[in-house]
């Protein structure tokens, strides 16, 4: 059954390929999303990720019908992390099962792309030197407000 | 109309709070929100996304007493 969660626990990536390994599934894509240790070559310490909770889980069970709608007969589980996580730990996962690899990949790729593009959650990147920055935040720079460089 | 506004991420810091309130006159548009809401805190854009209960919501949406209403911050999941 396909289904999408907004997680505070560590995700259990096998246990999720197993929900859409129904034996007429020959085909199971998976894509697994980890915190990585740089961000523009500073060094990450660990990622801190919120939600608007049920924006989220409305937005990404709507993403999830989607993917249904587009690759017939394809059962997809999303999950989603919230909470503090450290470098290397697993902050989104999805398992997309089919009786064949072309609709398992593709509902795969468009799970985590409309989450990227739509779904409310928000990632604050914790730094070696202890200072923290909200990812894609993009406020003016003060040099920019002011006019001068 | 007084709305309430939730924010969140970058604008919740911005503000100083997670939720707080902006005056804009009867009928309240998403549009005329946005308006508002960018008034909040220079750190905010001209025009933020807005959702009325749980929906992303155009600037043609009337906003009611008792909506949802949320600031939305460029999302960064994944």
């Amino acid at each position: 059954m396909s289904r999408s969660e907004l997680a505070d626990h560590v995700i259990d990536v096998a246990a999720i390929m197993a929900e859409v390994s129904a034996a007429g599934n020959g085909a199971v894509a998976t894509f697994v999303g980890t915190v990585r240790n740089t961000s523009d070559g500073r060094p990450v310490t660990g990622i801190s990720y919120s939600a608007y909770t049920g924006m989220a889980v409305r937005e990404m069970d709507a993403i999830i019908r989607e993917a249904v709608a587009i690759s017939s007969g394809v059962e997809v589980v999303a999950v989603h992390r919230v909470g503090e996580l450290l470098v290397g730990e697993v902050c989104v996962a999805i398992a997309a099962g089919h009786a064949h690899r072309g609709p398992a990949f593709d509902a795969c790729r468009y799970v985590i792309e409309e989450i990227k593009k739509r779904v409310p959650i928000w990632k604050r990147e914790r730094f070696t030197d202890g200072s923290t920055e909200w990812v894609n935040a993009c406020p003016p720079a003060p040099h920019a407000a002011t006019g001068q460089s | 109309m007084n709305i309430q506004v939730r924010l969140f991420a970058a604008y919740a810091d911005a503000v100083g709070s997670g939720q707080t309130t902006v005056s804009v006159p009867d009928p309240v548009t998403v549009g005329a929100l946005r308006t508002a809401v960018s008034a909040l805190s220079p750190a905010l854009p001209l025009r933020p996304i807005i959702a009325v209960n749980e929906k992303y919501a155009t600037d043609d949406v009337t906003i009611s007493e008792g909506d949802e209403v949320a600031v939305i911050p460029p999302v960064a999941g994944g």
